[in-house]
């Protein structure tokens, strides 16, 4: 093993990086773009929901009830309905997505103690959001209910309490926002992207030009030139994962709660394993074309749908749980949460990189196996 | 003396026979020229050579190594130059100069030594801060072979180093070729064009995977053609062909341009027989018949017949 000849290689592949403009200009601009539509675009928070109000009481109370709703900014009222037809109108055209309905008797029959009925329609394509709006109005009306309960005992005399009083408390994310929760995620699949597709193209490459007959009759050994190739991108890989974690500070105030140095350690491991992931990809594709095709639905697909990254891998079924276990990123992203966002150590995470150095050492078995057999034919 | 030493080389792959035992010798310092047709099995036996391949059995002693069992050896003290051009085209002609002069471990004053000598070796002086890309193909050939010989091998295989190289490139490439050769390199050379044959020392003809002739120019034309070879120029070459391919004094016909080439056998005594069978087509102009000495052409053609039989 010499690093003079790793040297060569790396210095190099450095020179067709940034000679290879639009490569460059992607490799550098896909982690901006992706903070910017996980950051800012996909968010799951529900607010801003568009109510439209039939107020067929029209009395101080129903809009006392009302008014009550659209305190917090969950909703917005965007429309007053005056008649019957209106209703199905309102939900068609999407002018609402949400109807209040509040009985010409509403006031009549609380004050006559009565209980009342009040209609409320939600438009249920959207079931997540649905439910999440749903909640919202049960949670307000049972604060108005309960306002109206105390004030009625209070008139008749007797002290009001309250029996059990719930306090929720979130850790980690305590105002749950969606950034603090995609973005470590977002590292985990930026770092796989830019590894795998950029290992594996630029490998494939010199297959593609025939510059590889030139390294295999010198006296260059496959892990130089392995290292010597790969290590522009884990430069770039991991500047971008800085990238990230800076303005995840600076925009999110996302904080790396645990310790950088077991952050920068899982990282390089990490990277170790979407690398040979490039590597095996190189050694079955001919073409860059083949490469590129496979390194993103290889490293992609899986790393936003299986691994956590958006969608809980808990409420998946079981067969898909296991599934989830092909993608490396699944095990990152939850070392980068339980660091950046838990703080926890070592302890807690070391199943997780013992399972990222093994996925490593099997596709580089492979790997070399599928190499070797080529050179033969 | 010799500084490769081929005995009883062979592959297969499963039941494909690519090279059947073959042997030869190349002397230190010469031009070696290595003939075959496309699928010969060329190409498999520089591989094996180059210490890319292993053999399936014999072996090889390339320089003082062998390439069964000293093949990284091997690799650091041969220079390999393919068909297909195999530097960076996106690097300029320093930046490849640079990375293979890392590669083989050459750096500071001896690698500046080095690249000057390429440069003005291959004749790219003011050439080199250039993108290898903008290269014609004769220089691009110039430079790989400069880069080739960085590390200053005592062996350098070319594999058809001149193919889609126009002819006035492919003259001073062969300048380079002669120039390292006078140095003392030995260069084993693979190629189409037999006139390039002309330029190599020894030459070696494979078919098949098998050797079919060895020797020198001269020594080929003469051991292996020993029957008279006759150029007929005349008007309607086709019919004359035809009528030469059923004759009883000849065992070959070939046609070169506007003329034809025929190779006699033991049948064959005086010209006059030649006459007599012209005169059994009517109208054909005859404006020569002339026995002439064999070109290379006729020799591989008429060796790779008999094999074929």
């Amino acid at each position: 093993m010499s690093i003079n000849r790793i040297l060569a290689i790396a210095k190099k592949e450095f020179k067709h990086l940034f000679r290879d403009f639009r490569m460059l200009s992607i490799l550098l601009l896909f982690p901006v773009f992706l903070l910017i539509v996980f950051g800012y675009a996909v968010n799951f928070d529900v607010r801003n929901i568009k109510l439209a109000v039939y107020d067929q009481n029209n009395t101080e109370l129903s809009r006392e009830f009302y008014n009550s709703l659209i305190s917090s900014d969950y909703f917005q009222i965007s429309h007053f309905i005056k008649s019957d037809s209106e209703v199905k109108v309102v939900l068609d055209e999407k002018i609402a997505q949400c109807i209040l309905i509040v009985p010409k008797d509403f006031s009549q029959k609380f004050y006559s103690k009565e209980n009342v009925k009040v209609q409320f329609l939600t438009d249920g394509v959207d079931g997540n959001t649905a439910t999440i709006i749903q909640n919202y109005v049960n949670a307000a009306t049972a604060s108005f209910n309960s306002q109206k309960t105390n004030h009625i005992l209070e008139q008749k005399g007797v002290k009001s309490y309250i029996p059990f009083d719930f306090q929720p408390i979130f850790w980690f994310n305590k105002d749950l926002l969606t950034t603090r929760f995609l973005i470590p995620g977002l590292i985990a699949m930026i770092l796989v992207i830019v590894a795998v597709v950029s290992v594996s193209l630029s490998l494939v490459r010199e297959k593609e030009r025939g510059t590889i007959e030139q390294i295999n009759v010198s006296p260059i050994k496959i892990l130089e030139l392995l290292l010597g190739k790969t290590f522009p991108y884990i430069v770039v890989a991991l500047s971008n994962a800085i990238f990230i974690l800076i303005v995840g500070y600076l925009l999110f105030d996302v904080e790396v709660k645990g310790n950088l140095f077991l952050l920068a350690f899982t990282t390089i491991i990490f990277l170790f394993t979407s690398t040979s992931i490039g590597i095996f990809i190189s050694t079955i594709s001919d073409s860059q074309q083949i490469a590129f095709t496979i390194s993103t639905m290889v490293s992609l697909l899986p790393s936003v749908i299986l691994s956590g990254f958006i969608f809980p891998i808990e409420s998946m079924p079981t067969l898909i749980q296991i599934l989830t276990n092909i993608t490396p990123a699944k095990f990152f992203i939850k070392i980068l949460r339980a660091i950046i966002l838990r703080g926890v150590g070592i302890e807690a995470i070391w199943d997780q990189i013992i399972y990222l150095l093994l996925f490593a050492g099997i596709l580089l078995m492979f790997a070399s196996k599928i190499y070797l057999k080529k050179e033969n034919i | 003396m010799f500084s490769i030493e081929v005995n009883n080389l062979n592959k297969t792959f499963g039941k494909f026979v690519a090279v059947n035992n073959i042997s030869f010798k190349v002397k230190a310092g010469e031009i070696f020229g290595f003939l075959g047709a496309n699928g010969a099995g060329k190409s498999t036996t520089i591989k094996m050579l180059c210490g890319l391949l292993e053999p399936t059995s014999g072996d090889a002693i390339v320089g003082d190594y062998s390439i069964k069992s000293q093949s990284d050896l091997v690799k650091k003290n041969i220079g390999y130059m393919s068909q297909r051009f195999s530097l960076y085209n996106d690097l300029t002609v320093k930046e490849n100069i640079r990375f293979f002069g890392g590669v083989y471990g050459l750096e500071g004053k001896e690698l500046n030594q080095r690249m000057e000598w390429i440069l003005k070796t291959a004749n790219l002086i003011g050439k080199e801060n250039l993108l290898t890309t903008s290269l014609p193909g004769g220089i691009k050939q110039r430079l790989a072979l400069g880069t080739a010989v960085i590390h200053k091998p005592k062996i350098v295989f070319l594999d058809e180093p001149t193919s889609g190289v126009d002819p006035i490139s492919r003259r001073s490439f062969w300048d380079l070729i002669n120039e390292l050769s006078a140095e003392g390199i030995t260069v084993l050379v693979t190629t189409h064009y037999l006139e390039e044959a002309e330029y190599c020392g020894n030459i070696i003809l494979i078919n098949a995977g098998n050797l079919i002739a060895e020797g020198n120019s001269k020594v080929l034309k003469t051991k292996y053609l020993q029957n008279p070879i006759y150029e007929i120029q005349c008007s309607n070459i086709v019919d004359v062909m035809e009528l030469f391919d059923k004759s009883e004094i000849v065992d070959e016909t070939s046609i070169f341009g506007n003329s034809i080439h025929i190779i006699t056998n033991n049948n064959f005594v005086n010209e006059n027989q030649i006459y007599a069978e012209l005169k059994k087509l009517p109208n054909i102009q005859i404006n020569k018949v002339e026995k002439i000495v064999p070109t290379l052409e006729d020799v591989f053609i008429h060796l790779l017949e008999k094999d074929k039989k």
